[in-house]
């Protein structure tokens, strides 16, 4: 086991927070975007890409894996949603957003052109700098793979500072699998990818069960994931953390290791409408990447 | 006289963009003065001090609004410039002052929407200085530990800046009520964020002065310097007033003590008892949780986005799209409220939330008082 302690870098992260973060005229700015496509995944959600107008704020806008922005259509609603593509895009996103309330029933009609507003970018992020060297195992359940689109493009941009990676995704049925389009390329950058469902349909041929099914299955294989040198991103509803989380924990990754994205509800993503506290955490400010001993210490996270 | 120029009492109105750096902000009031100044002054000044003010400003006082069903005054705070609505002898109001500055309804933005653009106006809703004419020390209190989170954490909220750093405060001291327990949460007496803080001590007016405005206002009464006699007067008043406080909080340990009774059955109890109904939140001076709304304008050519304020305690505050609610049971939300007062804040900011004014307790429409949920919650019987 590695005893030695990090050293922390405050110089670099004070740089890196300040910007918009203390400037009252900013609070209520938003860079105005527009969706330049809507890629249609499944019948209930859909990528869509977002680019803000302005090129210089399009160039300045900096945000990390695991990071959240605010999307706003006027006179609808505004609502945060995971930034879902590669951080070297810039202001070119990908949000992947389900059809399920008021906002994204809107979205779900948007048309090539519509002009949204964007804050952010909010919150903290998977500390993948931190992962250089390590093995990183990447679990998603149905949505779940929308925010660990971002670490994962990232882990392909900078493929040779990781040793092994995998994702393990679970989907409710196979007509519910999201980004089929990239999943050949995710395995041709050398990323393990294994996909189970809940319920399958004839056309499939895959694994069936629960996401700990196969991770079951690699503790039994002792796979060269489940040793102090693997870091964990599980994302997923609510339900799954306990479950995979404590099987990572038996199977030896380390608590401090692993990490989750909490999703909650947010109104203004700056702590300050306290909608989203956890016990009395921001998930906004705080989150919305917790690793696993935090996320065990907060009252009510999972 | 210099002095009676009108412009000499009108009050500077600090526009946004002059004080955009948020760091001058924390604890924006402490740095105005060095040192507290004390002065005395007779009674009878009181009200031509309120009356030039008067002249060129807007100032907020308590005044009586009616009887409670007990028959007893009701008061609040309310725009005024007749000195004799004032009653600076309130015991409390229903409502905290906090609609001057965190508006139960308060627009956002608003957007103009021209085919398939639109241009999004931010407007901060404060356009000129209010004094606040008659503030206890637990509602100052409420506004410092306001500041904390507002202004002195990251993404400092314009439109409260705008509005705290244009409140001209005069604070006025008062008499512990049976629901009063602010000593217990070390807000009986405020150090900072006001002007200048009045003290009834029988034959006159005893006044600290805190900012240099209020130094100068003062110019425009007579006041002199306090002798022996009046500290010793002062000090007596003291004294008596903090022999008054009859309900007490014990606060020792509070943040372990919460964490261990996480579980505990007892909040089940105060959860049956409670209607969720946000009464608590409604009446708190430091109550700032809200939520944002859109609506489309009727002639569809522009939106609003709208800030209410709202309670942890009301049933969907934690509901996310698609109808997963992360509290759904109302001990569970009660629980919580307690716990971002008394133990959440305390972590962030060495002190809690909750300045023990009172105000939840007596507009509970169960009778969920704070001294008694904490007791319980320490295992003492009540």
């Amino acid at each position: 086991m590695n005893t030695e302690l990090k050293f922390t870098d405050v110089i670099a992260q004070s740089r890196e927070e300040r910007r918009r973060k203390h400037d009252l005229s900013k609070f209520e700015y938003s860079y105005k975007a527009e969706i330049t496509s809507v890629h249609r995944l499944t019948d209930m959600e859909s990528l869509y890409r977002i680019r803000i107008i302005d090129e210089l704020e399009r160039n300045a806008f900096a945000f990390r894996p695991g990071q959240f922005l605010m999307l706003e259509a006027p006179g609808i609603g505004e609502a945060p949603f995971s930034i879902s593509s590669s951080p070297s895009a810039h202001g070119d996103v990908e949000l992947c957003i389900r059809t399920v309330g008021n906002l994204t029933s809107f979205l779900s009609k948007a048309f090539r052109g519509m002009r949204v507003g964007i804050r952010g970018p909010f919150g903290n992020s998977f500390p993948l700098e931190e992962m250089h060297g390590q093995n990183i195992l990447l679990i998603a359940g149905g949505l779940g793979l929308a925010p660990l689109r971002a670490p994962i493009a990232y882990v392909q941009e900078n493929r040779n500072l990781f040793e092994k990676v995998a994702i393990i995704y679970g989907a409710k049925t196979p007509s519910q699998i999201l980004f089929t389009f990239q999943h050949d390329m995710w395995r041709k950058d050398d990323i393990e990818l294994t996909i189970i469902v809940e319920k399958a349909d004839q056309s499939w041929k895959g694994p069936v069960g629960l996401i700990t099914k196969i991770l079951e299955q690699m503790a039994s294989e002792r796979t060269a994931f489940f040793d102090q040198n693997t870091s964990a991103i599980v994302c997923g509803p609510p339900v799954m953390f306990k479950f995979v989380c404590n099987m990572l924990t038996e199977i030896g990754i380390p608590m401090h290791k692993m990490f989750v994205s909490l999703e909650r509800r947010m109104h203004c993503g700056m702590g300050k409408c306290c909608r989203c506290n956890v016990g009395s955490t921001y998930t906004c400010l705080t989150g919305p990447v917790f690793d696993y001993w935090t996320v065990m210490n907060l009252k009510e996270a999972i | 006289m210099l002095y009676y120029k009108n412009e000499a009492y009108g009050l500077t109105w600090w526009r946004l963009n002059s004080i955009t750096d948020a760091n001058r902000y924390y604890f924006p009031f402490r740095n105005k003065s060095e040192s507290m100044l004390f002065r005395v002054f007779e009674k009878e000044e009181l009200k031509e001090f309120f009356d030039i003010l008067a002249v060129r400003n807007t100032i907020v006082g308590p005044v009586e609004t009616g009887l409670d069903r007990n028959g007893k005054p009701m008061y609040a705070f309310v725009q005024t410039s007749d000195f004799s609505r004032l009653r600076l002898n309130y015991t409390t109001t229903k409502l905290p002052a906090k609609r001057y500055f965190l508006p139960y309804r308060e627009n956002l933005a608003s957007f103009r929407v021209n085919g398939t653009d639109w241009e999004k106006i931010v407007d901060y809703n404060c356009d000129r200085p209010h004094i606040f004419f008659g503030l206890h020390a637990c509602d100052i209190n409420a506004l410092n530990r306001l500041d904390k989170v507002l202004l002195g954490s990251v993404y400092p909220m314009p439109y409260y800046a705008v509005k705290r750093k244009n409140m001209f405060i005069i604070g006025f001291d008062c008499r512990p009520q049976p629901f009063c327990f602010c000593r217990s949460m070390g807000a009986d007496t405020a150090l900072h964020g006001f002007d200048m803080f009045i003290t009834d001590i029988g034959a006159r007016y005893f006044v600290e002065v805190l900012s240099a405005a209020a130094y100068n206002l003062l110019q425009i009464v007579n006041t002199r310097a306090p002798e022996e006699a009046d500290h010793l007067q002062y000090m007596r008043t003291v004294e008596e007033k903090n022999k008054k406080f009859s309900t007490h909080v014990d606060t020792t340990d509070l943040t372990k003590i919460l964490d261990m009774e996480f579980q505990s059955d007892i909040w089940k109890q105060w959860g049956d008892r409670c209607l969720g109904c946000g009464s608590c939140s409604n009446v708190c001076p430091t109550c700032y949780c809200y939520g944002v709304e859109e609506t489309v304008d009727i002639d569809l050519r522009g939106a609003k986005k709208v800030k209410t304020l709202y309670s942890c305690n009301v049933v969907d505050f934690a509901q996310v799209a698609g109808g997963h609610n992360f509290r759904p049971e109302r001990h569970i939300r009660l629980k919580y409220r307690y716990y971002h007062k008394h133990r959440g804040f305390v972590e962030a900011y060495e002190e809690s939330l909750c300045v023990g004014c009172g105000r939840c307790g007596e507009a509970c429409l169960a009778g969920i008082t704070v001294p008694e949920v904490i007791a319980s919650v320490r295992g003492e019987e009540t």
